[in-house]
């Protein structure tokens, strides 16, 4: 598996087959299929823009669940955790270590509804024993991404 | 009323002020610049470093240090440059920190050139080394190097420009503006020119970490019987992204370098303190920091090289330091008209070849220290610059 491509496309994923290509060294029809073997091969998962959403009039908020839940017997946490990331509002679950079971990203219009979606569909989940809510006030670092200001080159035009 | 051009200092009247001036002033009055223009990093200094600066700060280390910076410091730097180029300097006599490889530089041609002694400086290379060396009254003798050699110096260039009176050789590689790097067989045949003479080697080595395709620098000291005989002049601006901390050092033998030293002291005291203590962590803890930008300019360069050449400007590879020097003599054009021509009408900024000497005619120097995008966009638009000359 190229693991350079794998690095470019994870700090920029919008770079072209070609530009890819001069990068690497590799030519464009190699590029092409590499991409595609890590597709397949489930290496990379999906492309998506980082998005500052406090920067748009949409309403969005997020939360961090942490859940207490009572593992079966065979499938230990799989099953549940499986049940959990079906649903449209969970972004992301987690295993943890340390106080609780399952991090889970929780993404709504507003707190209300991130607010009842736990209460509504997480808690009556038969092996959840207990979760608690923390919403996400603000975002200061997404992907790597720094949030806070834009930064300007200030280098000036020339210098030798 | 005081008469100023009595006042001033000859050498320094002598100074032309440099020709690109008038260049760089008109491109900071544009503010839709999109600029291939500086010498220096992007990326902001590794966050380690920083912290380290900063803690220093916060535990009341703001002193003078010694002259020569701080003991701990000086170890690090030997130990670096035996690890990096397997070069033996013994910390407490061979080590010189310095504001800057600039001030090093300075400081060395100082201690060693006056009154009618010769310099000898391969050009296209970055500016400083001539007005220095006038300043100290010597006579810069300078060797075009040839796209032909791929910029480096021969054996030859070097042999014919040897008199009595020659003193130094400064060897600037990796070099800026041409990106050319000295290999061990092409030092090799400079220190066979050298060896049996009395001339020493200023060897500024600032890109050394900046090398590409796997070629690692070679520094001339480490050629047998070169050590005696070179100062090397290296830095943190260029390797660790640091240039706004000012902080340098220089390498050679303890007879050289306690009298550069007593220059130093008189002239400077001692390195910034904040600096030398964010240096420590620097050289101690990021190798993989430096391997990440050098993997980032890696990629970079090839977009550029490729670029240019896509564009019919041939570009050699470049493989060392961070720029691009490609031919414009396609064009018919000067370097100057280029880029002047490129500037107002795409409003792309990029350095003629002519700012490093005479011998940069026909090329222009493009740096690619900027995101893919901006060079991108930078290509782009001196490829629709090409397109309306042509008309």
């Amino acid at each position: 598996m190229n693991k350079k491509i794998l690095g470019l496309l994870n700090k920029n994923a919008r770079y072209t087959v070609d530009e890819l290509a001069t990068m690497t060294g590799l030519t464009a029809d190699t590029v092409c299929e590499e991409i595609k073997c890590l597709e397949q091969a489930g290496l990379i998962r999906g492309y998506k823009a980082v998005i500052d959403w406090e920067k748009l009039d949409t309403a969005y908020v997020s939360a961090l669940i942490e859940l207490k839940v009572t593992p079966k017997a065979a499938l230990g946490f799989e099953e549940v955790a499986e049940r959990i990331t079906k649903y449209n509002e969970v972004e992301s679950v987690y295993l943890m270590s340390g106080g609780y079971d399952l991090c889970v990203i929780v993404k709504g219009k507003t707190f209300q509804q991130v607010a009842m979606f736990v209460a509504k569909e997480l808690s009556t989940i038969d092996s959840v024993i207990s979760t608690a809510t923390h919403f996400v006030l603000r975002r200061y670092k997404e992907m790597d991404v720094e949030l806070l200001g834009t930064s300007t080159d200030d280098r000036g035009t020339l210098s030798l | 009323m005081i008469d100023y051009d009595i006042l001033l200092n000859k050498s320094v009247k002598d100074i032309k002020p440099s020709g690109i001036r008038k260049f760089f002033d008109i491109a900071e009055t544009m503010d839709d610049v999109v600029s291939l223009g500086v010498g220096e990093p992007d990326f902001p200094t590794p966050w380690n470093i920083r912290h380290a600066g900063i803690r220093s700060l916060e535990q009341s280390k703001t002193r003078y240090t010694s002259n020569k910076g701080l003991d701990l410091l000086r170890v690090e730097i030997s130990n670096y440059m035996k690890r990096k180029y397997s070069l033996s300097y013994a910390p407490d006599s061979d080590v010189l920190v310095t504001v800057g490889g600039s001030e090093a530089i300075d400081m060395c041609i100082r201690a060693i050139i006056s009154d009618g002694d010769e310099v000898i400086i391969p050009q296209p290379s970055y500016v400083c080394y001539e007005p220095i060396t006038r300043l100290s009254g010597g006579v810069p003798v300078i060797i075009e190097t040839k796209a032909e050699n791929e910029f480096k110096v021969t054996a030859e260039e070097l042999t014919s420009k040897i008199t009595p009176r020659t003193k130094m050789l400064i060897l600037p590689y990796p070099c800026n503006p041409t990106g050319a790097i000295m290999e061990r067989e092409d030092l090799e045949k400079i220190a066979e020119v050298l060896k049996n003479t009395n001339i020493l080697v200023l060897s500024d080595e600032i890109y050394s970490e900046l090398t590409f395709g796997g070629k690692k620098h070679v520094s001339i000291a480490s050629i047998d019987g070169m050590a005696e005989r070179t100062v090397v002049v290296n830095g943190f601006s260029k390797s660790f992204s640091m240039t706004g901390w000012r902080l340098g050092f220089a390498c050679g033998p303890k007879e050289l370098i306690k009298h550069i030293t007593k220059i130093h002291q008189y002239a400077i005291m001692c390195a910034p303190t904040t600096s030398q203590f964010a240096a420590i962590e620097a050289l101690k803890n990021c190798d993989e920091a430096v391997n990440n930008m050098l993997e980032e300019y890696d990629a970079r360069r090839r977009i550029i090289v490729k670029g240019f050449n896509d564009l019919g400007l041939t570009c050699r590879e470049p493989k060392g330091a961070f720029y691009a020097f490609p031919s414009i003599q396609s064009t018919g054009m000067t370097s100057d008209e280029f880029c002047e021509k490129l500037l107002i009408s795409k409003r792309v900024a990029i350095v003629p070849g002519t700012a490093f000497g005479q011998g940069g005619e026909g090329f222009v120097r493009a740096s690619y220290c900027y995101s893919v995008a901006h060079i991108s966009e930078a290509l782009k638009r001196i490829g629709e610059f090409l397109k309306e000359i042509k008309g």
